[in-house]
């Protein structure tokens, strides 16, 4: 089944429960609301559909969406410095909620995948209806969202953090937590045991996050303008 | 009545047998497993959050990291994710040398493996067979990239540069007879692909002898058979991909169902398991070498006859050329943007999967259309195999833990990340 003909299957089943259908790079995504989530997924997973197996589950935090932090464009007599973390430029703000989870479906039995997004929407406590009853893989996939990123799912039987550490505090994968961590740890020896303190390092940005707007859409050189030859 | 308590075991994280860092909470009554509590993320390192601060070329290393044994795959499912998003296609003949590359990591991964998995039941020997072949795939990775593993050879656009027509040497040492040297020289005489020529020739040979090592091994199949048994139906429900999944008898392989590189063009057979037990994906990964054997060969044909560039000419995304940039300045800028701020992708999300060693190993990328990922997620194959190692090992004796764990083929760099 062309990836075209899915869109149109998916659409005509659930018409009223989908947000939006996107396809791009011949991938299918659609962006259901947190309350249809499980009712969609239930659909999906049966005929004739048969999404039989969840590939994956991935948060995302879209905190500093669209915002870089070098812009240039014109000559100027200043470089990048390094250790640089107020210079932030905006350019096309993000104006959605924070936090999304993205899921990744296969069917094994048809040959076809889709991407579901649904953003979570109160910012301060990102929910959404866990899926492991629907398949049970997700189990350690949404407990991996939630240490990552705090996204709690409801209904999960054993929402514990995976990743980190044991007493670890934080979701790491926010985009407001620094890439160093906040605390780091010694070994003290007049106390004789492993302290935690507040990390001592500056965090520094090496190579500047820089959104080109003229050079987003690439296209392979054309024969006329062929450089380097 | 005397009162009757279930123990609780601890196992790893250092442990023999844990395959890197695994603790498990394991709660036994007697011998018998009841529970199973698997603690990982000993070694995650947030390969995904450091990637978000770096331009794309710079994590290429990094995937080599995630998935220790099996290099090359990982690399791969992250340049066919930017490709992929960026819209360039690399040349036919780099698609080639990623295949008969995949087909040689396949083999360094399933060899690891096979020593591993012996090793841990109780079987010496097959252990130092593998890793005497793996020390010859080696040497072919270090030939094409100058590192034995960590590769960093997959470029998007295409590979870093062409096999060479020279396959590096033994040099004398005061260690070794040079009579001795002269032997370990022998098949390295002509090009690389004489080399990988030769190993094929050897291989199949090579795994008749692993075969009669443990295929109809008494205690190889008293420790293997009926044990940790998965249904079809479970193991889709479970996420299982890979030798997993063919294993339990489902003919799923996204080289021959979603093909990339040039494995439509490959003669290739997939085999499958019956009962989806240990024994089962044993067997499933012996055939699997033998396969990539196959694949490999014919690879070495197309290249052979096929010579041609490896990397695409779109100065955008891949560097020019070190002798044009001698003296065209258009090149030289490539070649300083590309080396400072690196390329920029456009705004948008791309899924790329390769059929890894251990199953379908994919790359999740969303770009806001900058010079560095927004957000990547890896899907790493072996998580969700290790997520069901709970109720595989439901019901079966504490020793046989050790042989399932072993039979999912668990790399702690990918699970971890």
């Amino acid at each position: 089944m062309s990836t075209v003909q899915l869109s149109e299957d998916v659409y005509r089943e659930l018409k009223d429960k989908i947000a939006k259908s996107v396809i791009a790079l011949d991938e299918l995504t659609i962006t259901v609301r947190a309350e249809d989530l499980r009712e969609v997924c239930l659909a999906l997973k049966n005929p004739p559909f048969d999404f039989d197996t969840l590939i994956d589950i991935c948060g995302v935090d879209y905190l500093h969406y669209g915002i870089s932090e070098w812009h240039t464009t014109s000559a100027t007599t200043k470089g990048f410095s390094r250790a640089v973390s107020d210079r932030i430029i905006k350019s096309n703000i993000w104006d959605g909620p924070r936090f999304a989870v993205v899921y990744h479906f296969l069917s094994v039995t048809q040959n076809h995948r889709i991407r579901i997004r649904v953003f979570c929407e109160v910012d301060d406590a990102p929910q959404v209806d866990s899926v492991t009853d629907i398949w049970p893989a997700a189990n350690w996939f949404e407990r991996e969202a939630f240490d990552l990123f705090g996204i709690v799912f409801n209904g999960h039987p054993d929402l514990r953090r995976i990743l980190t550490d044991y007493g670890f505090i934080g979701h790491p994968f926010r985009k407001n937590f620094p890439l160093i961590g906040e605390v780091e740890m010694r070994y003290d020896a007049a106390q004789r045991r492993c302290i935690y303190e507040p990390v001592s390092i500056q965090p520094r940005t090496l190579v500047p996050k820089v959104i080109r707007e003229k050079n987003v859409h690439a296209h392979p050189l054309s024969e006329g303008e062929k450089s380097g030859e | 009545m005397s009162e009757l308590r279930n123990y609780t075991l601890n196992f790893g994280p250092q442990h023999p047998a844990a395959h890197g860092v695994l603790r498990l909470i394991m709660e036994v009554d007697g011998e018998q497993i009841l529970r199973l509590d698997p603690h990982i993320g000993l070694l995650h390192r947030a390969t995904e959050k450091l990637a978000e601060t770096k331009p794309y070329n710079q994590s290429i290393g990094y995937m080599d990291r995630l998935d220790y044994v099996s290099m090359m795959c990982n690399e791969h499912a992250y340049v066919r994710a930017i490709e992929k998003l960026y819209g360039v296609t690399p040349p036919i003949r780099a698609q080639y040398i990623r295949t008969m590359f995949d087909e040689i990591t396949r083999i360094m991964n399933h060899l690891l493996w096979l020593g591993a998995h012996a090793i841990d039941i109780g079987a010496m020997t097959v252990f130092l067979y593998a890793f005497r072949e793996r020390e010859d795939l080696m040497d072919c990775y270090e030939a094409v990239s100058g590192a034995r593993m960590h590769a960093t050879y997959y470029r998007p656009g295409g590979v870093y540069r062409d096999l060479p027509d020279k396959m590096p040497q033994y040099e004398a040492s005061p260690y070794k007879k040079s009579a001795e040297i002269e032997k370990m020289n022998e098949n390295r005489q002509g090009s690389l692909l004489d080399f990988i020529e030769d190993f094929t020739r050897r291989f199949p040979g090579l795994v008749d002898e692993y075969e009669t090592l443990l295929t109809d091994n008494r205690i190889w199949k008293q420790r293997t058979v009926n044990i940790g048994i998965v249904s079809p139906e479970r193991a889709l429900a479970l996420g299982f991909t890979g030798p997993m999944l063919r294993g339990s008898g489902i003919a799923w392989d996204l080289r021959r169902k979603q093909p990339y590189a040039a494995y439509d063009q490959m003669d290739f057979e997939i085999p499958i398991g019956k009962t989806g037990d240990c024994y089962d994906r044993y067997l499933v990964r012996v055939e699997e070498l033998r396969q990539s054997n196959r694949i490999i060969k014919q690879c070495i044909d197309w290249l052979r006859k096929n010579p041609g560039p490896v990397m695409t000419d779109n100065t955008k995304i891949a560097p020019p050329k070190r002798v044009t940039m001698k003296k065209d300045m258009e090149a030289m800028i490539h070649h300083f943007k590309l080396f400072t701020e690196g390329y920029t992708l456009p705004e948008g999300e791309a899924y790329a999967a390769v059929e890894h060693p251990k199953g379908e190993f994919g790359v999740y990328l969303v770009s806001d259309g900058a010079n560095k990922p927004y957000r990547l997620k890896i899907r790493a194959a072996g998580f969700p195999h290790l997520a069901a190692l709970d109720e595989m090992c439901r019901g079966h004796m504490i020793a046989d833990v050790v042989a399932i764990l072993s039979s999912q083929d668990i790399v702690f760099g990918e699970i971890d990340r």
